[in-house]
């Protein structure tokens, strides 16, 4: 048998890679920005002087990226799903269950690993910065907002995209759960065509392109925003 | 024993050394001495290859060191380097430091090997450390180790990168004594170093370089009461400042 | 919750051993070991590759390295799947699929870890191997490899930890880990899923996190050193 991507790339199995090539970059794109305003507020949980917040944020962590993904999204798609109301649930069903499950799990699972970046960055912004912030009378909130976030960022960017990497491979897991993403349709095709090679080829290369387009991100922002010591 | 035929060397644009040309007969014991960033350091690196030239030869017994094809690992085994930073293998013992290269490389029996680095540890001032790790021992005591462990392979020549210039002044003499005994006992080295007082008294030869050449070859009297090149006279003056520890 | 427990743990322990293959949770951990244990070696070799002088070896290694990190393992299992048989010549077992995706994966990643760990020993030491008359690989095996293998310690326990949560992407071969097991366990009893699939986390979490204080405890000895 010759090997024809003609096959896998045009018509209806074009399309349906196409959708799911989509799909995982929206899942992807979604999952970011609701991940990155969670992953820093357990970052400030875990570094706050209270010990019972610090003890929420240390478990959401240690729970969260204990468990693998897969099990989160079984977790919230086969069990969570069946503690809502029944009007809730055939909602839920009819406006794409798949897609909602995969975004919660994700987001939950991506913030945990988030989380522990952003503290490391703010860690390493020497305390005495904090200091002078709120000896010039800021509060805790606005200290960290002001003084110590600002430069964190620099710190914190670049294993950020290495997380976000993480996380455009971690949408392929989403098909388990029936997920319309790039993973279940190339299954999809490859069960219509018997073009194994080619469609698995196919969604490497895809997957494998925009890899490569998050860790050129990466490597240019650490070249234009290098760390600066203090 | 040693020859230097126009030996040049470049870090991209900068010139490490320049056109050297000299002999060292065996059993000479030669200082060399300098500014920092004089090529001192480089120079005698370049001896056993750790780092290479761009142009010239350096011939060692006859023999050209830079050349393509030398088995260089083998060339090694017959010179001793001790280095500023001593480099002990930390997840070894003294005993273990000192026999590992006779082993693997000289084929001795582990009680051969054991044997030999016990007298030279004792040689050194210490025996009572054989089973010891580097991380327990003081600064000195690791260097003395150091040279131990190069003497274990019995090389002919023994090179020193500055073996001193990293250890608290407390500790200096003892490193210097050691090398002090070698030097009478007749092995050849080449020791480069800031202390001008072991220079005067143990060298047969001072080598005084600046900017990659030897500007001054001269025994220790010649050296230090006629100086003839100006610099080699300027660097005299400022080590006699009042703040300066040796001469 | 406790009836559940009663009547399926041993199935979730072992499977369906003796009467089947061996399966559940000790099929995960047999899985992580034998995957990292054969992931090791490969990781130092491409490792070494990574570090070594010669383009012609180090090129081609970056360059898989680069392609599998960039993969998601699902891609690689399916690769495993469906190009393993036509390789080989006959059918593959799904737990010989898994652990061929599983070590190519990891191998992958631990090469950037031995990558890190040699270039992490400071030059001075390979220096004086080479200066005592050490070959290249003498002074690897004698005198690198094992300072850096030491200090990669944590990062290769944190690596387990994730290789075991790597397994129970076997579910989607249909390969009798603890994850799938679960999932046979919910379709039989149907009415708790949130019973099985909390159970399930709390699995892994015990087993993950009790790993990753290891790693605590042994960076902390590692610092004292």
């Amino acid at each position: 048998m010759s090997v024809d991507l003609s096959i896998v790339l045009s018509g209806e199995f074009g399309e349906w890679l196409l959708r799911g090539f989509l799909l995982s970059i929206e899942l992807t794109l979604i999952t970011l920005v609701l991940a990155f305003p969670l992953a820093t507020f357990i970052a400030l949980l875990r570094l706050s002087p209270w010990k019972p917040l610090q003890g929420l944020g240390f478990a959401y962590v240690e729970g969260i990226r204990n468990v693998p993904l897969l099990a989160h999204l079984m977790f919230w798609y086969f069990g969570a799903t069946q503690l809502l109301p029944e009007g809730a649930r055939n909602w839920l069903y009819e406006h794409d269950a798949e897609t909602v499950c995969a975004i919660i799990a994700l987001t939950l699972y991506t913030a945990a690993f988030m989380a522990e970046d952003v503290r490391s960055g703010i860690r390493s912004i020497p305390s005495a910065q904090l200091e002078a912030a709120r000896a010039l009378g800021f509060g805790y909130l606005r200290s960290m907002r002001l003084v110590v976030l600002p430069q964190a960022v620099r710190i914190i960017v670049p294993p950020l995209i290495s997380q976000t990497l993480s996380l455009w491979k971690n949408t392929s897991i989403a098909t388990v759960i029936g997920t319309a993403e790039l993973m279940y349709q190339a299954q999809r095709v490859e069960t219509a065509t018997f073009r194994g090679a080619e469609t698995f080829a196919v969604t490497t290369v895809a997957y494998l392109a925009v890899s490569c387009v998050i860790t050129l991100i990466g490597v240019l922002y650490q070249r234009r925003y290098p760390v600066r010591a203090a | 024993m040693i020859e230097f035929r126009n030996v040049s060397k470049f870090y991209g644009s900068f010139r490490a050394l320049h056109d050297v040309t000299e002999t060292i007969a065996r059993g000479e014991v030669v200082v060399v001495c300098g500014p920092s960033g004089s090529g001192k350091s480089t120079l005698i690196r370049t001896i056993n290859r750790l780092e290479p030239i761009d142009s010239g030869q350096i011939l060692l017994n006859g023999e050209d060191v830079h050349r393509p094809g030398l088995d260089v690992d083998r060339f090694r085994s017959g010179i001793g380097f001790v280095f500023q930073q001593f480099n002990l293998f930390p997840h070894l013992s003294v005993l273990e430091n000192c026999t590992l290269a006779p082993v693997k490389v000289r084929g001795l029996s582990e009680a051969e090997a054991r044997e030999r680095a016990l007298a030279l540890l004792e040689r050194v001032g210490l025996s009572g450390k054989a089973q010891s790790y580097p991380a327990q021992l003081s600064g000195g005591q690791q260097q003395r180790v150091a040279i131990a462990r190069a003497l274990a392979m019995e090389p002919p020549l023994m090179l020193f990168d500055e073996p001193t210039s990293a250890l608290d002044p407390e500790m200096v003499s003892e490193v210097l004594l050691v090398i002090r005994d070698l030097a009478h006992k007749g092995q050849t080295l080449v020791c480069v170093t800031h202390e001008m007082g072991f220079a005067r008294e143990v060298a047969d030869r001072i080598f005084f370089m600046d900017e990659g050449r030897i500007l001054e070859r001269a025994t220790p009297e010649d050296f230090f009461e006629r100086p003839q090149h100006p610099r080699a006279q300027q660097f005299l003056s400022d080590l006699r400042s009042p703040f300066a520890r040796s001469v | 919750m406790i009836d559940l427990i009663k009547n399926y743990w041993v199935y979730f322990l072992i499977g369906q051993y003796p009467d089947g293959p061996l399966g559940g949770l000790a099929l995960t951990i047999l899985l992580g070991i034998a995957a990292l244990g054969l992931a090791l070696p490969l990781g130092v070799v491409l490792g070494l590759a990574r570090t070594s002088s010669h383009r012609a070896l180090r090129w081609p290694v970056t360059a898989l390295v680069y392609v599998v990190r960039g993969t998601p393992l699902l891609m690689v299992i399916f690769w495993a799947y469906f190009f393993l048989p036509a390789v080989t010549g006959r059918q593959t077992s799904q737990f010989n699929t898994m652990l061929a995706a599983l070590v190519l994966f990891n191998g992958a990643y631990l090469a950037e870890i031995v990558r890190a760990g040699i270039q992490g020993i400071p030059r001075g030491q390979s220096e004086c191997a080479r200066a005592l008359g050490l070959s290249y690989w003498q002074s690897m095996r004698a005198v690198i490899l094992p300072q850096a293998l030491r200090n990669m310690l944590p990062s290769l326990v944190a690596q387990f930890v994730t290789t075991l949560k790597e397994t129970s992407l076997g579910y989607i071969i249909g390969l009798s880990e603890v994850s799938f097991i679960a999932g046979q366990i919910n379709a039989q009893v149907l009415t708790q899923p949130v019973a099985v699939y909390t159970t399930l986390a709390l699995t892994y979490f015990v087993l993950c996190f009790g790993l990753s204080r290891i790693v605590g405890v042994l960076e902390k000895r590692a610092a004292v050193r």
